[in-house]
């Protein structure tokens, strides 16, 4: 520890590329899945890099009016609960343990997916659907939340997201 | 941890000069840590740092984007304009407060 004033260093808020680009492509619609890239979307915005999520298959879960609100965690297939896998096919396990993830999501005040959403597109982040899911699951613009703002195919998504760095969750 | 001399007087911060002594900082400070990293502040910047101000001493934590705009009422979006690309990192630095710790 110095007592004696040295210089005065000033934090360097612009440093790196300004035209950092990150593109995450979501793919799965399990309750555990959506998190990862919500939250480092909106990591990534709170950095001044600019965010490009597109949602494909499973991941329309995600952006689908009806569904957005009610995604669910299973412990069927996931080791990592350390509970015999033979539970997790029991009639009623899988609401449980959903109910368990949100309380416990909840209770370190991380928000909701629609929340998470609604910040990520308040802090300017860009939403895009999958054309071929759209197509194979029947829905259209009016099915998904407010904020996406296009439906488009996966070439487009690659072109407009060309030099970013990329993400497949 | 390194002294540096602010707005005529000496003050503790960390190596990239955030402070690191709440008690440190006053308004006319905030105002000169605004100016180095480009921002004149205005009435709606000073709601949003004394909100952090006031929500640390509460918290012991200084508040991420998430709690200014769902505790301080202060938009996202506004949040973005008023402190740009990096604005809970600027707010906290204007503030005299550490980085927020939290995630969301």
């Amino acid at each position: 520890m110095s007592s004696e004033p040295t210089t005065n260093p000033v934090p360097n808020f612009d440093e790196g590329p300004s035209d950092r680009t990150l593109a995450i492509i979501c793919s799965k619609g399990n309750l555990d899945m959506a998190y990862p890239g919500l939250i480092l979307a909106n990591a990534a915005l709170g950095e001044g890099v600019e965010v490009h999520m597109f949602f494909t298959f499973w991941g329309f879960d995600m952006i689908t009016k009806k569904r957005m609100a009610d995604l669910k965690f299973t412990m069927l297939g996931n080791t990592a609960t350390h509970m015999p896998q033979g539970l997790g096919g029991l009639p009623g396990m899988t609401a449980m343990a959903t109910t368990m993830m949100r309380k416990q999501i909840a209770s370190i005040d991380v928000p909701t997916v629609p929340e998470m959403l609604e910040q990520i597109v308040a802090s300017g982040g860009h939403l895009w659907a999958c054309q071929m899911s759209a197509d194979m699951m029947h829905l259209s613009k009016d099915d998904l939340y407010d904020a996406v703002e296009a439906i488009i195919n996966a070439s487009t998504f690659i072109e407009m997201t060309g030099g970013a760095q990329l993400l497949f969750i | 941890m390194p002294t540096a001399s602010i707005n005529g007087r000496p003050v503790q911060v960390d190596a990239e000069g955030f402070l690191t002594q709440y008690d440190e900082w006053d308004e006319d400070l905030a105002r000169v840590l605004a100016a180095q990293i480009g921002i004149e502040l205005s009435e709606e910047h000073w709601k949003a740092i004394h909100f952090l101000r006031a929500d640390f001493k509460a918290q012991g934590e200084t508040a991420t984007l998430r709690r200014i705009t769902t505790i301080g009422g202060i938009p996202t979006k506004e949040l973005f304009e008023l402190f740009p690309k990096k604005p809970a990192k600027k707010m906290a630095y204007i503030a005299g407060l550490p980085k927020p710790r939290g995630c969301v």
